[in-house]
């Protein structure tokens, strides 16, 4: 016999008799609606991202160009940023030759409040290897897409047929020496977060 | 009887008592990660629906898991992911040597994955004259010291700066003695990210893997898996059976428990989902059984398989915490290795179900509520009936059963015991009796509570 029907036919020898499947929906009622914004902002905070509220894209653009300045990579997926970023070319390169981005610039259409991470997908990432080889993540979110927990969230994802999405929480980290915090691990060194608030 | 003993909890932990400061330190570290946990949980009122409903997620798998197997396996395939099934850690071994030497590379990059420590991958393959780069910081500085892990979570937590700054001295360049956890991170940085440039294969351990979509979740802070797995051409993903949860919405669930209770951060920074491959990539999945069907009949140990490897269990754990991971001789070290390996191998790991004060915490720690000290009580209670104890473990047990089956004995034996420890303390107090090392034996009293309770109450 194969070693899948010998694995499967052990465990269905030695499985216990069925239980129940349980409801996740009770842990839902815990869930406030209240404060998400400021929730959310306190806990991105902590966790090493930085915060911005703004109202249009174009506060986006002068925070990135301030912060990171000009004459270095920068790659967006969203079409509103080319005056800034590369839209377009960087679509064709090799996941390898992305090693030089300085900057991503990514949308997000989910925020959660309780752990500040936002969930990113691969029709928004177009390159999956961006957010983590970037040197430094932008996330644009709307302030209204902030849900309360990580159920609220998979509620708003459901099944979904991306093939690859992520959710991130802040820089990438390790406190693998000493429980030392170093931010910067593998991944970004930085992550900034645009809250979009509509007038 | 037996007679294998090659390696032993008590005197391993013997040699990492040597050096008491290294002790009190990593005793402290991990109770402080500990109090974080704590901290992270106590802001949740519903934590324990939390734990229980996790808890009954993970029964209802291993109540179906068949099932679930099979449906995991035809999503996946229909993601475009390629499954093998391997029956055990040789099998593993195996499967994976193929994958890369069909692509016909040498070297490969590998993150987090404990299943490929229980598996012993890297030593399998350097044997077969390929090179694996372990790329989670604290797994790549204990490649460098040629040790295994000490902890599932923290793999170098026993390991100081100075040791590190060391290791990178001899293999990554750095001055002699820079010991800056800062410039070290960095150092390594730079290192492992020319080796995901450059490596065609990356393997990837399994945290959740859905049965209703095909998927698998990858969960990382530092983000190396993710680096590995979308530069390469070929991704390789290794989990042990119990890893299936049912649904999609599951992944809500232990999400939120899984770093609460390994470090009390919120979520991990990446918990990335892999469902297909990258348009050219290919992708493939190894399901592995090593034991783990035969620990599911066990019905006094098949909770254990509900593990999510939070390493909770670890940091609040006295005897851990004050042994190191080292002293388990295990890939899983701690309360839950205790339980885990002796399904393995009996008689190579008899020791460890001993390796507890029975206290419980680990229990109450637990994110998915396994019984562990309960556990490591039947194992103790198995592995002495299966005569896998030491002799003196053996002959220990034999006494205490004769002195506590008879009252008279027992007062006698007290009596004598206060005696001695009154007038000959050094009776006890010498190399003969491990409990006295690093400890002095406690004053005796002077009566018995029987003694006091005839003279005191006795009369009314």
């Amino acid at each position: 016999m194969s070693s899948r029907g010998k694995i499967l036919s052990t465990i269905r020898a030695n499985q216990p008799a069925l239980t129940a499947m349980p409801d996740v929906e009770p842990l839902k009622a815990y869930s406030s609606t209240e404060n998400l914004l400021t929730q959310y902002t306190t806990i991105a905070t902590n966790i090493g991202a930085k915060v911005y509220e703004v109202s249009n894209i174009d506060e986006v653009k002068t925070v990135i160009q301030n912060n990171f300045g000009t004459g270095k990579r920068i790659v967006s997926t969203l079409p509103e940023l080319s005056d800034i970023a590369d839209t377009k070319e960087y679509l064709s390169d090799l996941p390898i030759e992305l090693a030089d981005v300085e900057v991503a610039i990514l949308q997000s259409d989910l925020a959660v409040a309780e752990n500040g991470a936002t969930w990113i997908t691969e029709d928004q990432l177009r390159q999956r290897v961006l957010p983590f080889i970037t040197q430094h993540l932008a996330v644009i979110v709307n302030a209204k897409n902030i849900v309360a927990t990580m159920h609220d969230a998979y509620t708003s994802i459901g099944i979904s047929t991306q093939g690859f999405g992520a959710f991130i929480a802040g820089p990438s980290k390790t406190a693998d020496i000493e429980q030392s915090l170093v931010i910067g691990a593998h991944g970004p060194r930085s992550m900034s977060l645009f809250l979009l608030k509509e007038a | 009887m037996s007679t294998i003993q090659t390696k032993d909890h008590a005197e391993l932990a013997g040699q990492f008592n040597a050096d008491e400061n290294r002790v009190d330190w990593h005793d402290e570290t991990l109770w402080w990660i500990r109090q974080k946990r704590d901290k992270a949980v106590n802001q949740l009122p519903e934590w324990e629906l939390l734990r229980e409903t996790g808890s009954k997620i993970k029964e209802h798998v291993l109540s179906n898991l068949g099932n679930y197997l099979e449906a995991f396996e035809a999503n996946a395939l229909a993601n475009g992911i390629i499954v093998h099934w391997a029956a055990d850690a040789k099998e593993h071994n195996e499967i994976v040597h193929q994958i890369i030497r069909k692509h016909g590379v040498n070297r490969m990059v590998k993150s987090k994955s404990m299943l490929t420590e229980e598996c012993h991958l890297n030593e399998y393959l350097a044997e077969n004259g390929i090179e694996v780069i372990d790329s989670d910081l604290g797994e790549r500085i204990v490649q460098l010291a040629k040790e295994p892990p000490s902890h599932i979570v923290l793999p170098c937590i026993h390991k100081k700066k100075e040791e590190i700054g060391d290791l990178f001295h001899e293999h990554l360049g750095t001055p002699a003695g820079v010991s800056d956890p800062q410039i070290l991170t960095e150092t390594a940085r730079q290192h492992l990210r020319e080796v995901f440039l450059t490596r065609k294969i990356a393997l990837t351990g399994v945290n959740f893997a859905v049965a209703e979509t095909g998927e698998f979740v990858v969960c990382t802070n530092e983000g190396n898996a993710d680096m590995g797995a979308h530069l390469s051409e070929v991704h390789i993903a290794s989990m042990g059976i119990e890893k299936i949860i049912p649904k999609r919405e599951h992944l809500g669930v232990f999400l939120r428990l899984l770093t609460r209770s390994a470090t009390g951060q919120p979520i991990t920074t990446y918990s990335s989902h892999y469902k297909k491959p990258r348009p050219g990539q290919e992708m493939h999945i190894v399901i592995v059984d090593n034991g783990r069907s035969i620990q599911l009949g066990r019905k006094d140990f098949r909770n254990s398989l509900k593990c999510i490897r939070c390493g909770a269990c670890m940091n609040t754990c006295p005897v851990y915490r004050r042994s190191g991971g080292h002293s388990y001789h295990n890939a899983i070290s701690g309360p839950i290795g205790s339980i885990l390996a002796p399904n393995l191998d009996m008689e190579k790991y008899a020791d460890l179900p001993f390796a507890s004060t029975l206290c419980g915490s680990c229990s109450n720690v637990c994110p998915v509520k396994i019984d562990i000290h309960d556990q490591l009580y039947k194992w103790r209670q198995v592995i002495v009936k299966a005569g896998y104890t030491t002799k003196a473990k053996t002959a220990g047990m034999k006494m205490m059963h004769w002195t506590l089956s008879s009252p008279g004995i027992y007062h006698a034996a007290g009596k004598a015991g206060r005696l001695v420890m009154k007038y000959a303390p050094f009776a006890v107090n010498n190399a003969l009796n491990p409990w006295y090392k690093q400890r002095d034996m406690p004053k005796p009293p002077a009566e018995s509570f029987d003694e006091w309770y005839k003279k005191n109450r006795g009369k009314k």
